[in-house]
């Protein structure tokens, strides 16, 4: 058995849902915030309900809210996933130039995206794994070059074991030292001048043994 | 009298030429114009160049536009997309031109054309693939990449009301690309779900005003799907 297998069968991995629900309970109440294809639409579920937290989809959303009960489906709202979603009261639409005047503008406290690869410099890649892959980069390097905070969520490690999280990322950057924090399926970690500071484990994880199957050099979060 | 609103899909779409740049509006499948893609098929216009933010869903609209090899080029930026099979296949196999943009680098580019301005510069893509060979210039001490205006020749929008003069109102995110795309084409094609009386749209909730509208074909189809 490798490594990253042992890693695995150690602990119960977050799945998707806990990975968005833990980057939602860490957004502060007011902020603006951007959630892009993958595993961050799935937060928009996971605002606590006491919290005022303003999301907004690419697509012309501001004020966009949870998943539609089946009933209650308005076919004409859509996040980034192209998944069905809902308008909080004091929601608002707008076209596509507006929604990234929003974006590029600086006028979103935060984007939460998902990724491929990320580096201890906060280099990130979401758009392409190769030169030949069909590459798709959507509004991930508007966003990367004008919220005022990038957090991805992403699997730690790929199907094969493959950690995501490098020294230097070998994909075609989406952007350079944007990043700010990680969470993963396994950890959750800020990126510092020193590179990736862990903030917490998944319960059944070692700090050793996150490091085995993390590329990049660990350090332990104040 | 000025009356905008054509009575068949044949004169919505007469007169587009092989070769043309055409913007099509939608997010995925919500406010893309579907119906209009079909009269285009049947008005049999080749050699395009597409414009979209997705490269097609499953086999319907865009994608039967290009399954029927109407297509040379589509400029958009995300094909891998919910179920592009039509497109993957035809670029697999090297039967049509990719160029990937940023999103919101592509909605200004248009936004710029329908605005008389010709080229800007943005922080988007910076020290990435997608600034190669483009002109980077500092300003306060930031990097940005030049991006110029982009036309079209024909842009294809999916509204919700309309009226004669071609004021356009949208329903929920269906908006997107389509009031930005209706500004940057000489000719701008709409289809509505509602054709309205003049007077009857409330001014305030007019989000393309008429001036950018050249047709307008009444299109009472119901609700979009996803997939």
């Amino acid at each position: 058995m490798n490594v990253h297998a042992n890693v695995l069968a150690a602990c119960k991995p977050w799945t998707r849902e806990e990975i968005a629900a833990r980057a939602a309970r860490d957004i502060p109440e007011g902020f603006y915030v951007n959630l892009g294809i993958g595993i961050p639409v799935l937060l928009a579920n996971y605002v606590p309900p006491e919290r005022e937290v303003i999301l907004q989809s690419e697509n012309g959303v501001l004020g966009m809210g949870a998943t539609p009960e089946p009933d209650k489906i308005n076919r004409w709202l859509i996040n980034a996933s192209k998944k069905y979603v809902t308008l909080v009261p004091g929601g608002a639409y707008m076209h596509h130039a507006d929604s990234f005047a929003i974006i590029r503008g600086g006028h979103l406290d935060l984007c939460v995206l998902g990724a491929f690869q990320v580096a201890e410099n906060g280099d990130f890649a979401n758009w392409a794994m190769s030169d030949t892959d069909m590459p798709s980069v959507g509004g991930a390097m508007d966003l990367a070059a004008g919220a005022k905070a990038v957090w991805l969520l992403m699997e730690h490690t790929a199907k094969n074991g493959a950690s995501k999280l490098m020294r230097r990322c070998t994909y075609p950057l989406t952007a350079l030292g944007a990043a700010k924090r990680v969470y993963t399926n396994l950890a959750v970690l800020d990126i510092t001048a020193e590179g990736f500071a862990v903030r917490d484990i998944v319960p059944g994880l070692t700090f050793e043994a996150l490091q085995d199957v993390t590329d990049a050099p660990l350090h332990r979060a104040n | 009298m000025i009356n905008k609103i054509v009575q068949t899909m044949a004169e919505a779409l007469a007169g587009i030429r092989d070769g043309s740049v055409v913007l099509i509006g939608g997010f995925g499948s919500i406010g893309q114009p579907n119906a209009l893609i079909y009269g285009l098929i049947e008005q049999g216009a080749k050699e395009l160049t597409v414009v979209a933010n997705n490269a097609g869903v499953g086999h319907v609209g865009l994608a039967r536009l290009m399954e029927v090899g109407r297509v040379r080029k589509i400029v958009c930026s995300y094909p891998r997309t919910t179920d592009p099979v039509v497109f993957e296949e035809l670029y697999r196999t090297g039967r049509i031109e990719l160029e990937v943009m940023p999103q919101g680098t592509m909605a200004e580019r248009m936004r710029a054309a329908g605005a008389g301005i010709p080229a800007f510069y943005t922080p988007t893509s910076v020290g990435t693939k997608l600034a190669e060979g483009k002109e980077v210039r500092e300003f306060h001490g930031r990097q940005y990449v030049l991006e110029e205006a982009f036309f079209g020749d024909v842009a294809l929008v999916e509204a919700w009301e309309a009226d004669r003069w071609g004021n356009l109102t949208y329903n929920s995110s269906a908006r997107n690309f389509n009031p930005v795309m209706a500004t940057a084409a000489k000719l701008t094609i709409a289809q509505a779900q509602h054709i309205v009386g003049l007077g009857e749209l409330d001014p305030e909730k007019i989000a393309t005003p008429g001036i950018f509208v050249d047709r307008v074909v009444h299109v009472p189809y119901g609700e979009p799907t996803i997939t």
